[in-house]
């Protein structure tokens, strides 16, 4: 075990990966020399050299349809967008060729493909560098969504959705890459080092894709989050005395459903909440599948408290973040419906 | 108050369109044998002009003349041109058989038989194509079930791709022939990064990427070029250029570029044009891009200047955008009766034999066909089972997929 922030065992991930198994190969916008904007592959070059650890051009388009090739011809390419806002001229080569290859050729071209990207908000970067497009990829037969919250599962899905055989887009809560952030930005910031989930098995070791975890278990309300959200729904529960039982989805696709609906027939309450827009969201569909697998235990609606279905604003980004006093006001009052 | 005088839009349209006479006098055609054949290694600096030329075998004599000839024997030509002739024959009966309602959509590849047939010869088992819809080709000419391709296009109980794929978009890992996606361009980039890692494994197969004139517009035809720019990959970037992009002409997508092979030349990639209607000249410069791709000299930007005779698909009517007796007045002929009136003066072939291979070809396609159609078409017979649908969206089904199946009963 070792105290690591979620970069370093984002990092550790693909370093474990390149030294067990050849086909690893990581590419993307200043991730060669540089080692990412975000420092995620730092070293990586300099350890397996030039053409296993590569800068690419500014291209996202290039970036995921030559990965695809790669992935097609059997290397196992786990590449990075910078932004998770970026990805929108590559969404073409994901959602009609990568999360496709296997099914129309009857499996004779697969894509075991990782697409990292950094994704939300928290750190003032405007509408180009605080996006939340997870229900664009879960919306899409054939992919596979990770949202992970803290440094020990993002290592250990991110070895899981290397060595998956499907395409899987790996989305990394930047607010969290240097610590835990329960959206009080007021605040002194806590970094990894001081939270339990900052230890980080060394060597190999992964967290089955599907399966969610609870971080905080209650009897009066379930909260289903995802990413930086855990926190600020754990902040939400301190703060307010409700006694919420609080899972963190870590995938979105495929769902954790057994963990959800054994949950939600417990407390009879569930409050969704994410950081992506409200309208046609993640937790839509989250709301769906609950009343169907649970209509008849659920003694209050649904309540979901999301971003606002506004851009992502720059100097607002305060208001727009649906932080523990949102949360907490959609706990009371699920609990007291 | 301005003076400047007020702007105004240019959109080019074709020489000439239904109604006019057909004018293809801006199409300008070096003699056969005119063109020179620099070496593999060749600085691409050097040999700018060959994107603005067009690379020719075959005179209007039939005979193979230039730097480019020679290459093939007689047994290859003579292989060459029944591949050509089963594909036109193919062709001809899947578009009876789609008119027939057996299937819903067919595309054929009159006029543009030798690019494909051609191009595979000069690759090598392991090799991988990236194509479109427009290189069965790459299929027939490497001995690809034409029984199998008939199932695909019926989607039949026996289509190998099960139903899912709409018909010609086949897929054969085997016979390096990548699945096709209905999206345009995608698959070019892809091809790249195919190369990029054979390269990275230090394997020594090479990809072939394959576009036609319209869809060069799309951006990824250009991460195409700057990634295979950037890492030499060993690739082949093939440009198809029949003229027409269903009813768009091709000054469209080729905007106020002289040629499309000259798109290579800002990316430093050597970049030729050949007669997409010349079998010889195709696999002429065919083999000499293969050979640099195989000795890792990086990428070749091949133009295949051709005409596209009969229609997009059997979706479109292409009277209705250019004139009726256009295909007559293409200056670049017809590939198969070049190779088959190269084959005659060459002393290799007579009419006599070539009436006797058409029936022959006639025979097999439609013994092709026959069983093809005992395994079902499209409305009768055999098909895939609803249950197939399921299958392989993930190498394993999650649950959600689990349940939804079982909600449909199959």
């Amino acid at each position: 075990m070792a105290r690591m922030t979620m970069i370093e065992a984002i990092r550790d991930a693909m370093d474990v990966m390149m030294a067990r198994d050849e086909r690893v190969v990581v590419f993307g916008e200043d991730v060669g020399y540089f080692g990412g904007v975000f420092r995620c592959t730092a070293g990586l070059q300099q350890e397996y050299g030039k053409t296993r650890c590569f800068d690419a051009p500014i291209n996202e388009a290039g970036i995921v349809g030559a990965a695809i090739g790669m992935a097609s011809y059997g290397l196992h390419p786990c590449i990075e967008i910078q932004f998770a806002d970026y990805m929108y001229p590559a969404y073409d080569q994901i959602v009609s060729e990568a999360a496709r290859l296997r099914y129309r050729s009857n499996g004779e071209f697969t894509c075991p493909l990782v697409v990292r990207m950094p994704t939300g908000g928290g750190i003032f970067g405007g509408q180009t560098h605080s996006q939340s497009p997870e229900a664009l990829f879960t919306h899409v037969s054939g992919l596979k969504t990770v949202v992970p919250s803290n440094p020990h599962d993002a290592k250990g899905l991110l070895i899981a959705a290397i060595e998956d055989p499907d395409p899987v887009i790996f989305l990394e809560p930047k607010r969290l890459y240097n610590g835990p952030f329960d959206g009080h930005h007021d605040r002194p910031i806590t970094p990894w080092s001081k939270h339990n989930l900052g230890e980080v098995p060394s060597g190999h070791f992964t967290l089955p894709l599907g399966k969610a975890s609870i971080v905080r278990e209650g009897t009066a309300v379930t909260v289903l989050a995802y990413g930086t959200m855990v926190y600020v729904a754990q902040a939400a529960a301190t703060e307010t005395g409700v006694d919420a039982e609080i899972i963190d989805l870590r995938t979105l696709l495929p769902l954790d459903m057994e963990t959800i609906t054994a949950s939600i027939r417990k407390t009879g309450r569930c409050v969704i909440v994410h950081e992506a827009t409200l309208t046609s969201g993640f937790g839509a569909e989250l709301a769906a599948l609950v009343q169907e697998a649970c209509f008849f235990q659920l003694e209050a609606p649904i309540a979901r408290v999301t971003g606002w279905d506004t851009p992502y604003p720059h100097a607002q980004e305060w208001d727009y973040f649906p932080g523990p006093a949102r949360v907490g006001r959609a706990l009371i009052e699920t609990v007291e419906a | 108050m301005t003076t400047d005088a007020p702007l105004s839009l240019h959109v080019p349209e074709p020489a000439v369109r239904p109604g006019g006479t057909p004018d293809f006098s801006n199409v300008k055609i070096p003699k056969a044998g005119a063109v020179p054949r620099p070496e593999v290694d060749v600085d691409p600096e050097s040999i700018r002009d060959l994107a603005f030329s067009i690379i020719r075998v075959l005179n209007r004599t039939g005979e193979a003349v230039g730097p480019w000839a020679g290459l093939l024997s007689d047994e290859e030509l003579i292989e060459g041109m029944r591949h050509m002739m089963t594909l036109r024959t193919f062709d001809a009966r899947m578009l009876i058989a789609q008119r027939q309602g057996k299937t819903s959509f067919y595309m054929q590849h009159l006029g543009e038989e030798a690019i494909s047939c051609a191009f595979r010869k000069a690759l090598s088992p392991g090799d991988m194509n990236f194509p479109t819809y427009r290189q069965a080709g790459l299929l027939i000419a490497d001995g690809y079930p034409m029984v199998d391709m008939m199932c695909q296009i019926y989607s039949n109980a026996r289509d190998p791709l099960k139903g899912r794929q709409l018909p010609v978009m086949y897929s054969s890992k085997e016979h390096g022939f990548f699945t096709i996606s209905g999206n345009l361009a995608t698959q070019y980039i892809q091809a790249v990064g195919w190369a990029m890692a054979s390269a990275i494994r230090n394997d020594t197969k090479i990809a072939a990427a394959w576009i036609g004139d319209g869809s060069t517009a799309e951006s990824d035809f250009h991460a195409a070029l700057v990634f295979a720019s950037t890492y030499k990959a060993p690739v082949i970037l093939n440009i198809v250029n029949n003229q027409w992009a269903i009813s768009t002409f091709q000054g469209i997508a080729r905007g106020g570029a002289g040629t499309f092979a000259a798109r290579g030349l800002g990316f430093g990639i050597p970049s030729l044009r050949v007669d997409g209607n010349d079998y010889l000249a195709v696999y002429a410069v065919a083999k000499w891009a293969v050979e640099r791709a195989r000795r890792n000299l990086g990428p070749t930007l091949v133009e295949y200047v051709t005409y596209r005779a009969g229609a997009h698909s059997t979706s479109d009517d292409p009277s209705a955008y250019r004139p009726k007796t256009e295909s007559d007045a293409w200056p670049l002929g017809d590939p198969l009766i070049r190779l088959k009136n190269h084959l005659i003066v060459r002393g290799a072939w007579s009419e006599e034999r070539h009436k006797q291979a058409e029936a022959e070809i006639l025979d097999t396609v439609i013994a092709a066909q026959k069983e093809a159609e005992s395994y079902g078409t499209l409305h009768a017979g055999g098909k895939p089972s609803a249950r197939d649908m399921f299958d392989g969206v993930y190498a394993e089904m999650p649950p959600h997929l689990r349940r939804q199946r079982q909600q449909a009963g199959v």
